[in-house]
């Protein structure tokens, strides 16, 4: 055996090196570009996960229709066939245009998911009745009710932004204010930063009962404690990013011929522009805190206020449907704020991506 | 009478300057880096330091750039004190210090902006990068530079607001030794063609025999010019002339001798 194998490797190799040496450089290229164009086509289980998965959780909803009383579902069937004709349209459209081909390839995944997720819920709340009824209801009620109130749900979520909006623009600008004037200059360090640590650290939201009584109305007062909550972490950072400004930028502003304001504006500040966006994060995470404890607790509108009203009636069904609005909702601002960041912070490498 | 003022202005006096700064673990302590350091250049003089790692080099151009104070001694630059930066001195540092945050142009602009002359020096901007070379990576930001790439950033940087005296910390250190060569030759033209007053802080001997007019050798701790070193020789020089390597070889000859006297001291 071991002679044999001995005496092949030798006869086998040499030819194999010869051959392949000359065309090897050309090959690996031709197989990327293969692969580049048979990745180009959309395969035929990513065109079809989507409907189908909206097939299996539709045929789930019927099967439990059936024995199940009554109820207005036609809108939740409807969604289904919705989903399954956006679907062969795409998949018609996404033959002529690139880009929507990479995304349908990228988001085909957990869309399917998503999709049997929502079979899945149907199966535990509608179909078997596994949790306490009034509490969970399934999947199309809570589409049944988002459909019904879309004017007031459509009203609250307007609300909610104006009085979100509001609230954080006053907290941003206020905390990048005292943030720069806290970072650069020391005797406003010295005193502000106590302050900035005993006050600071407290919730918004514990402020409550007393704005509520000090101010005129609840919208007011309630955007106040959203500025609040806000002015804090965007404060610390700002004033941390800038103090940290390195040395070395500074000096080399100053060898240029620079004076106060140019090293202010435009050495600190653009140094401490990731620290800031840190700061512009934590704040929105503390607005949305803010804002729907704010809503459910003063303010009679938004969809805090939507959500607390719904569940005093024990219409669970408008709960979710609330919260599914406030998800989207709040998301979207999220998403907006990273893409401003990514925007602004073109210039650092590797920034995280939403 | 216009001339000789000139000449007062641009040329660099320093007398007897100390500096220390606090040893870390021991506040009461102070660590001297400086030891009395007293020289003079010229006005269009073309002057470097030499010295090993340490002894203080960088510190003496901090001082004269006035991003320091000394604790004695007077630096002077033609007849007024130096108290504070001015863009008249400018100061290329051994890191490049790019801001991270603007294009190689707008780094390259940044004194103008920071002098607010911008609107009427604009056009030299392109004049500059140019100069250095880099007139296709205007838009790009400085991470995407190499390390010899952004040094010649830098340059430019400080070149552009003409300074009377320019301090070079090592400016060519990060650069091969082609592009160094060419950049010696640049910095060699600028210098003739402007007649800036330059301090050149170099590890490189040969570069500092090519460049310079006058040699500066530091020994360290506490730093002080030990030995001062005319370059005599004809330019364009001629980097394998027998002068050029008979004076590199007493150059070498003392820095070894001044390396080996301050171990000797050491221990
Ligand atoms: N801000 C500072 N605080 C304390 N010590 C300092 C400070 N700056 C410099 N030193 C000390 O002063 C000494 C000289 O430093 P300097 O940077 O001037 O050396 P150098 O000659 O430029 O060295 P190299 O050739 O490595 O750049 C070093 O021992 C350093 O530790
Ligand atoms: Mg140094």
């Amino acid at each position: 055996m071991r002679p044999e194998k001995h005496n092949s490797r030798p006869e086998i190799s040499p030819p194999k090196s010869t051959t392949q040496l000359p065309s090897a450089p050309t090959h690996p290229n031709g197989d990327a570009i293969q692969r580049i164009e048979r990745g180009s086509e959309l395969g035929w289980r990513a065109q079809s996960a989507v409907p189908l998965a909206a097939l299996v959780a539709l045929a789930i909803h019927l099967l439990f229709s059936k024995s199940a009383p009554v109820v207005e579902t036609h809108s939740y069937t409807l969604f289904f066939y919705e989903i399954v004709g956006v679907s062969i349209v795409l998949s018609i459209a996404q033959r002529f245009w690139m880009r929507l081909r990479s995304w349908m390839r990228h988001m085909c995944p957990i869309l399917t998911a998503a999709i049997l997720l929502l079979g899945l819920w149907d199966i535990v709340t509608f179909g078997f009745q596994l949790l306490p009824m009034p509490y969970f209801p399934g999947p199309a009620a809570v589409l049944r009710n988002l459909i019904n109130d879309r004017a007031l749900l459509l009203d609250s979520t307007w609300h909610s932004l104006a009085l979100l909006l509001s609230g954080y623009t006053v907290g941003v600008l206020v905390g990048l204010i005292s943030g720069i004037c806290i970072g650069w200059s020391t005797p406003v360090r010295y005193w502000g930063m106590p302050l900035l640590k005993v006050v600071g650290p407290i919730p918004a939201t514990a402020w409550i009962p007393l704005a509520m009584v000090v101010s005129p109305s609840t919208v007011v007062s309630a955007a106040g404690l959203i500025a609040l909550a806000v002015w804090f972490p965007v404060t610390m950072l700002t004033a941390s990013g800038i103090s940290n400004t390195r040395a070395s930028y500074l000096d080399v502003a100053r060898t240029l011929g620079a004076g106060r304001a140019y090293l202010i504006f435009r050495v600190a500040i653009p140094a401490a522009v990731p620290n800031i966006f840190i700061g512009l994060f934590m704040g929105l995470g503390a607005s949305f805190l803010t804002l729907v404890v704010a809503e459910s607790v003063g303010v009679k509108s938004g969809l805090g206020w939507y959500v607390s009203w719904a569940q005093g009636w024990a219409e669970y069904g408008k709960v979710y449907a609330a919260l599914i609005i406030m998800a989207a909702f709040f998301s979207t601002i999220m998403t907006l704020l990273f893409k401003i960041r990514d925007r602004m912070l073109v210039w650092q490498k590797g920034v995280i991506k939403w | 009478m216009v001339a000789l003022a000139e000449i007062e202005a641009s040329s660099l006096g320093i007398r007897e300057v100390r500096k220390s700064f606090p040893v870390p673990d021991d506040p009461l302590r102070r660590w001297p880096v400086l030891d009395g350091i007293s020289f003079s250049l010229a006005a269009g003089e073309l002057v470097s330091l030499i010295g090993p790692s340490g002894c203080g080099k960088s510190t003496l151009l901090r001082l004269i750039a006035g991003l320091e104070s000394s604790d004695s001694g007077e630096l002077l630059i033609g007849s007024e004190k130096i108290t504070q930066p001015g863009a008249e001195r400018g100061l290329v540092f051994q890191d490049p210090n790019l801001f991270p945050w603007l294009t190689v142009r707008r780094n390259i602009q940044a004194g103008l902006v920071a002098r607010g002359v911008l609107r009427e020096k604009r056009h030299e901007v392109d004049d500059f990068m140019r100069l250095v070379g880099l007139e296709t990576f205007a838009d790009a930001y400085p991470h995407h530079l190499s390390g010899g790439m952004a040094q010649r950033v830098a340059l430019a940087r400080a070149l552009i607001n003409h300074p009377k005296v320019l301090l070079l910390d090592e400016p060519l250190g990060a650069l091969d030794a082609f592009t160094r060569m060419r950049m010696q030759d640049e910095v060699l033209r600028l210098w003739q063609g402007r007649r800036t007053t330059m301090l050149l802080v170099t590890h490189d001997i040969d570069e500092a025999i090519y460049m310079s007019d006058r040699i500066m050798i530091m020994s360290p701790r506490p730093g002080r010019i030990e030995r001062t070193i005319s370059v005599a020789l004809d330019r364009p020089r001629q980097r394998s002339s027998p002068d050029f390597l008979r004076l590199r070889g007493d150059i070498l000859e003392f820095v070894h001798f001044a390396g080996n006297a301050s171990i000797e001291n050491k221990s």
